[in-house]
């Protein structure tokens, strides 16, 4: 099912939590909403369930204004951070559930139900604990409980909220790949919210980075990574620094002085680079300043500078270095970015 | 300490090693002041009892009128218990989740008949529903005061606060992620009241029911006044026991006291048993 | 909202405002029956005949003397019950030992012992056809009929409050605290006094307030082990009931309100240390 969301905007007591946002989610696809708290992404995954409701825009299912419709009528699958599972209810019970509670007309009969949830047990390989209740399972068993819940309805898309944020680590990792197999033998056009962009980045084929109710980019893992187009997105994904800088014809200037970098138009802006774009050099025109701390990180080190700001706090990056390269704490590091972006004022 | 004792103490042990002071005094003190007030004296009551023997106690209960004191009893506690899980349930669902004027005033009420003495309530309600009180004369011809129904009305008021303050924390508790959960699943806001919120309150509302029903069994004070007192009719089995009492009937009025005591273990039992079941099977109550 | 068919829709996890209006009307009848208007109608009763009357009430001697009379019992009864209950809550939340459950059964019994039970008991232990209550007399020492016989179903009866408070607000603090301030070299009773007893002082006052009103309130048990002589063994409740017997309606009303305003009291102080307190401060069931 293809969703398009129109110029949505919803307000929470006069506070904007979603300000003009519009997204086109392909039929199939697997997105992820990415950002901090706050930034408005489990508001606008309930808003496309139909558990809060727009103060303006639209919501499309494919040529349908699911606007129109009830979080009831629009029959999408929602798994909840907590699971929200019946805890009365045996595994079997809560997966049913959402087929016990259809109008007679549409309800299918005890024994197809049955079927269904043993089906369903099946596929998020559960079978044999249907007369479970909840509190007998672990965080990871509640978690695919929710999920063939939510699939049992046979929902039209699939959203799922921090769905890995209660597991610990190692459960984590391996409920990632397998709703990423699980998603791709069911072809569901799935949303999920996440604050972890490494979740995000190896599991959805799209992300969409949100920031203070606003969409800041939407893309690939490669895109969002390697070509972020917002001072956000440079900062939120990955590692990086940011210096002030100025461009003057064709030159960056830091501080007044070219630092061996060039750049189309004139402009001042702020200079982004990652920690691994970065090459050591003994040349005049380069950024330099003190180490005051380095670090082992697996394979290099993590080089912290300060560079001094004229008497005002020192600016502080971060590069790497390979292991053996002559940075010592205290002493004094000359380095150039290999690969950049300069963000406009 | 010899080696057989140290080997007895590894396997069985009062207490776990703790480095905080004052078990011996304070579980000493607890036992012996629990024994004093408490055991004892219910000791006594159940060896008076079976000085009477088989015989004489079975003697005494099948007596007409304690069999229609202890079913007064009993029933009107029944029906009460019953009425105020309904309404129990509705004020505490009204109180965990509307806002409206005079909320704070009202849960702070319901507390009101844990507080007022019961003979006060008994007085008050006594006059309030006799046939010439506020309420009673409205329902003329039909009596309310010195009826069973008048029990039930006082034993409403005495029970209303377990039901409420036994569901209440458990509603306030309730995630809202799953009411939007059965939402999600298509599932109604009717059914998701009857099939998804009110089953997991079964625990809290089965143990404010039996709360409920075990304070309005004994109930002394507040159900006098209002009851009429009519021997096999209105008369509840704790006033045969004073009336026992007065008469000097001591074997009398400890054979009902015996039973009365007996339902009452029965019910803690029930009441511990309800909240060890959900535990195990919910995690909580 | 310019657009208006939305406006029908509402949060999936709530009720339309006219159920709400509903079961709140309804929530609010039930009350103003079975607890609004009793509790006005003991003012409404106790003024029928103006203020003067209402004095004369209270002033009158055997009305004085019941006043006194529960007030000294609830002297007595509640600072036993007290200590009790810190005993017993300092045994139960900070050790783990056996048969811990059972002893918390056992505190909770007299809530679900019938008070007329709860002085019965003490009538077989002490009257005049058991072995005790003679043998005292002998030594001029009265219990039943008397005032420690009182104190003592008002013990019994009052008995798990203070410990029923103060059991799960210990349980919930755990260990924590009183573990520090001993590695940091403080005495037990120095723990107590400065690290557990301040993490306790709200909800130990409401259990303390609890059993107060339930002492000066209570009915049946003390009504057993009396005897109801005027001016010597009846409490405020006892001498309502006399009243009410004699219909003396202003009177009984008179010294009922006098009951009835303890419990608005005693509402009043836990509403507003829960306000100020935070729900922990006063919960639990009673």
């Amino acid at each position: 099912m293809e969703v398009k969301i129109n110029n949505i905007r919803k307000e929470f007591d006069r506070f904007a939590a979603l300000n003009d946002v519009s997204l086109n989610i392909a039929s199939g696809e697997l997105i992820a909403l990415l950002g901090p708290s706050g930034s408005g992404k489990t508001t606008l995954l309930r808003l496309i369930a139909g558990l809060d409701f727009p103060t303006a825009g639209q919501i499309f299912f494919g040529e349908e204004d699911a606007s129109r419709h009830s979080v009831q009528e629009r029959n999408v699958g929602f798994v909840f951070q907590h699971y929200a599972l019946f805890r009365h209810m045996t595994v079997a019970q809560n997966i049913g559930f959402g087929l016990k509670v259809r109008p007679s007309a549409s309800r299918p009969p005890k024994s197809e139900i049955k079927k269904r949830v043993s089906d369903l047990l099946d596929m998020v390989q559960l079978s044999g604990l249907e007369n479970r209740y909840p509190n007998q399972l672990s965080g990871g068993q509640r978690q695919r409980v929710a999920l063939a819940r939510a699939m049992a309805i046979e929902p039209r898309i699939l959203l799922l909220d921090e769905p890995f944020g209660a597991l610990d680590a190692k459960v984590r990792k391996e409920l990632r790949r397998w709703l990423r197999e699980f998603h791709d033998r069911t072809g569901h056009t799935t949303v999920f919210v996440t604050h972890d962009q490494e979740e995000a980045l190896e599991l959805a084929d799209r992300v969409v980075v949100m920031s203070q109710g606003k969409i800041e980019q939407v893309g690939s893992a490669d895109d969002v990574y390697d070509r972020p187009q917002s001072p956000f997105v440079f900062s939120f994904i990955g590692e990086s620094s940011h210096l002030p800088v100025e461009v003057k014809d064709g030159a960056v200037l830091f501080q007044g002085q070219p630092i061996g970098i060039s750049e189309g138009a004139d402009a001042a802006g702020d200079l982004f680079f990652r920690p691994e774009d970065v090459v050591l050099t003994d040349e005049k025109d380069a950024l330099f300043g003190k180490v005051t701390a380095c670090r082992r990180l697996a394979g290099t080190r993590i080089a912290e500078i300060d560079i001094a700001n004229n008497g005002h706090d020192p600016f502080h990056v971060e590069v790497e270095v390979p292991l053996h390269a002559p940075v010592e704490l205290g002493s004094e590091a000359r380095f150039r970015p290999t690969r950049w972006k300069i963000f406009r004022k | 300490m010899t080696a057989s004792a140290t080997a007895s103490s590894a396997g069985w042990r009062l207490k776990q090693p703790s480095i905080i002071p004052g078990f011996g005094l304070t579980l000493g003190f607890s036992l012996a002041y629990l024994s004093l007030i408490i055991l004892i004296p219910i000791a006594g009551l159940l060896w008076r009892t079976a000085e009477l023997g088989w015989s004489g106690f079975f003697a005494i209960l099948s007596d007409e009128r304690t069999i229609r004191a202890l079913y007064v009893s009993f029933g009107t506690a029944f029906i009460a218990a019953l009425i105020n899980v309904v309404f129990g349930t509705l004020l505490a669902w009204v109180l965990t989740r509307y806002r409206f004027p005079g909320r704070r005033l009202i849960d702070a009420m319901v507390d009101l008949p844990f507080a007022l003495p019961t003979a006060v309530a008994g007085i008050a309600f006594a006059s309030l529903y006799a046939p010439n009180g506020w309420i009673g004369s409205l329902f003329m011809p039909f009596r309310i005061a010195f009826t069973p129904i008048g029990i039930v009305i006082a034993l409403i008021f005495i029970g209303l606060p377990f039901v409420v303050r036994t569901v209440q924390p458990i509603m306030e508790e309730i995630d809202k992620e799953v009411e939007e959960a059965a939402a999600t699943l298509g599932a109604n806001r009717f059914q998701t009241i009857f099939n998804v919120l009110l089953p997991g309150l079964t625990p809290a509302i089965l143990t404010g029911f039996a709360l409920a029903f075990a304070r309005g069994v004994g109930e002394y004070g507040s159900v006098i006044f209002i009851a009429g007192n009519i021997p096999y009719v209105s008369e509840i089995a704790p006033l045969l026991i004073v009336i026992r009492l007065e008469e000097f009937n001591y074997a009398g009025a400890t054979a009902i006291a015996t039973i009365m005591l007996l339902i009452s273990f029965a019910m803690l039992l029930v009441i511990n048993l309800i909240q060890a079941w959900s535990r195990r099977r919910y995690g909580n109550v | 909202m310019s657009d208006n068919r939305r406006i029908s829709f509402r949060n999936p996890a709530d009720e339309s405002f006219s159920t709400k209006l509903v079961l709140v009307a309804l929530s609010l009848a039930f009350l103003a029956f079975f607890l609004f208007l009793p509790l006005v109608s003991v003012f409404v009763e106790a003024f029928r005949e103006g203020w003067g009357t209402y004095e004369e009430a209270l002033v009158e001697p055997d009305a004085w003397a019941a006043i006194q009379l529960t007030l000294t019992v609830a002297a007595i009864a509640v600072p036993l019950n007290l200590v009790f209950g810190l005993a017993a809550s300092w045994a139960i939340a900070k050790f783990e030992f056996k048969g811990k459950a059972f002893l918390i059964t056992l505190i909770d019994l007299p809530f679900s012992i019938s008070p007329v039970i709860s002085g019965l008991v003490y009538v077989l232990l002490f009257g005049s056809g058991s072995l005790l209550g003679p043998w005292l007399k002998s030594y001029g020492i009265e219990i039943l009929f008397a005032v420690p016989g009182i104190v003592l179903a008002t013990v019994f009866v009052t008995f798990p409050f203070v410990a029923r408070e103060l059991i799960p607000l210990m349980q919930d603090q755990g260990t924590g605290d009183e573990e520090a301030a001993l590695s940091l070299g403080a005495s037990g009773w120095q723990t107590f006094w400065y690290v557990t007893l301040p993490n306790i002082k709200w909800g130990l006052l409401y259990g303390v307030l609890l059993c107060n009103a339930r002492a000066m309130g209570e009915f049946g048990a003390v009504s057993v082990v009396s005897g109801r002589i005027r001016g010597l063994t009846n409490t405020m409740p006892l001498h309502v009931e006399i009243l009410y017997n004699e219909y003396n309606m202003v009177a009984a009303f008179a010294v009922a309100s006098l009951l009835a305003l303890l419990a608005l009291v005693t509402l009043a102080l836990k509403t507003f240390l829960e306000l100020r307190f935070g729900a922990g401060a006063a919960g639990g069931r009673h």
